[in-house]
């Protein structure tokens, strides 16, 4: 069979969604920050929630999303975008409000932010882009680098008596009573880019709902502070990161 | 019943980060020995008569530069 005979309008079953804008991302080849955005302009497009969807963008290498998705877009300081996401989701409760924070931006500088906005069950999304390094300012340690994770910070790997212990934010968050649905996925293969948009969907679900607070982890990669090509750092991600922070669902109610 | 499939990449969004190639479970996709006004070498399907239409490339794509086509044949 002919090219020209698959390639065809009524052939077609994968495009790009409309909600992603045109713009070249400016992420790392590989870097999982593009694959999630798309997945969530996927769910935004399916679910026709295009003019009642509102991003709150992170300090960290997400902080372009606004770049990317044609929604509407807030641009928070550091860490603060839970407390954004509040204020926004408050004034306009018809909304579907969104958070997208890294691993430095939610479990470092802003984790009063995000403990108290989830004890309080704000009807708001959040997604927690965890590549266990601070991307944006050259890779150095974050809360969440495994132990023995070499960084720009750590030369000769985290170390527990020095640089304390790889935080499980996502396992404290789902025991807080204002948190719906907290879930750990990941994006380095289909099938599991594929779970992800359904927990990202089911999120979006909740919030219109008003259930409480939905928490969406992905153990993400990022090969440029990693110091590997995109398709080791997901292996290596697969090896190391998975042990220790396990996928699957923490908490649905 | 079998199905044959094709795909278009967007041969200058495309970074040449080969998480298609690998993702690929017919083994449709390589990576050009040219480069794109970037200076990335371009995913392409290698291997046109494998491709089966399944998406799994396109899902995975962080750039989103697949579009895939599928038939019944
Ligand atoms: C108040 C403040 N402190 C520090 C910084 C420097 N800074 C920029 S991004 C970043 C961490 C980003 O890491 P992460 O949130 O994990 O995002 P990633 O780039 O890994 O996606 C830091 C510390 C800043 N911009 N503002
Ligand atoms: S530095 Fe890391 S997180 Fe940032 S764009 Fe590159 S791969 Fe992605
Ligand atoms: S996954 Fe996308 S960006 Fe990466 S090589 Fe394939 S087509 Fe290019
Ligand atoms: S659609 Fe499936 S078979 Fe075809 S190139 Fe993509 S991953 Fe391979
Ligand atoms: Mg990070």
């Amino acid at each position: 069979m002919d090219l020209k005979d698959i390639i065809k309008p009524e052939n077609l079953v994968y495009k790009r969604t409309k909600v992603l804008t045109d713009n070249v991302m400016h992420y790392c080849p590989g870097c999982s920050h593009g694959t999630v955005h798309k997945l969530i302009a996927e769910v935004i497009e399916e679910m026709d929630i295009q003019d009642k969807t509102i991003g709150i963008s992170p300090v960290g290498c997400a902080v372009f999303a606004y770049n990317y998705m044609h929604i509407d877009w807030q641009q928070a300081a550091h860490g603060r975008a839970p407390a954004l996401a509040t204020a926004t989701k408050r004034l306009y409760p018809d909304k579907y409000i969104f958070t997208y924070q890294g691993d430095g931006d939610l479990a470092s500088i802003g984790t009063a932010e995000i403990m108290h906005a989830c004890n309080r069950g704000e009807n708001i999304v959040v997604i927690f882009i965890n590549n266990a390094i601070y991307g944006m300012t050259g890779g150095q340690m974050a809360p969440t680098t495994l132990l023995g994770m070499v960084t720009s910070t750590t030369p000769y790997g985290r170390q527990a008596d020095i640089n304390g212990y790889p935080l499980k934010i996502t396992e404290l968050i789902a025991q807080l009573e204002g948190t719906c649905y907290v879930t750990r996925q990941s994006v380095q293969n289909a099938a599991a880019a594929r779970k992800t948009k359904k927990a990202i969907r089911k999120a979006f679900e909740n919030s219109k709902q008003m259930k409480g607070t939905s928490f969406v982890e992905v153990v993400s990669s990022c090969s440029s502070g990693w110091k590997l090509t995109p398709t080791q750092a997901n292996e290596w991600m697969e090896e190391n990161m998975f042990p220790f922070y396990p996928l699957g669902d923490l908490k649905d109610i | 019943m079998a199905l044959k499939g094709a795909i278009v990449v967007d041969t200058e969004k495309c970074k040449g980060c080969s998480v298609c190639v690998v993702n690929c479970p017919t083994k449709t996709i390589a990576l050009t020995k040219e480069v794109n006004s970037k200076g990335y070498n371009y995913a392409y399907m290698a291997e046109p008569q494998t491709c089966t239409g399944c998406t799994n490339c396109a899902t995975v794509c962080p750039d989103t530069c697949i579009t895939v086509y599928r038939v019944k044949i």
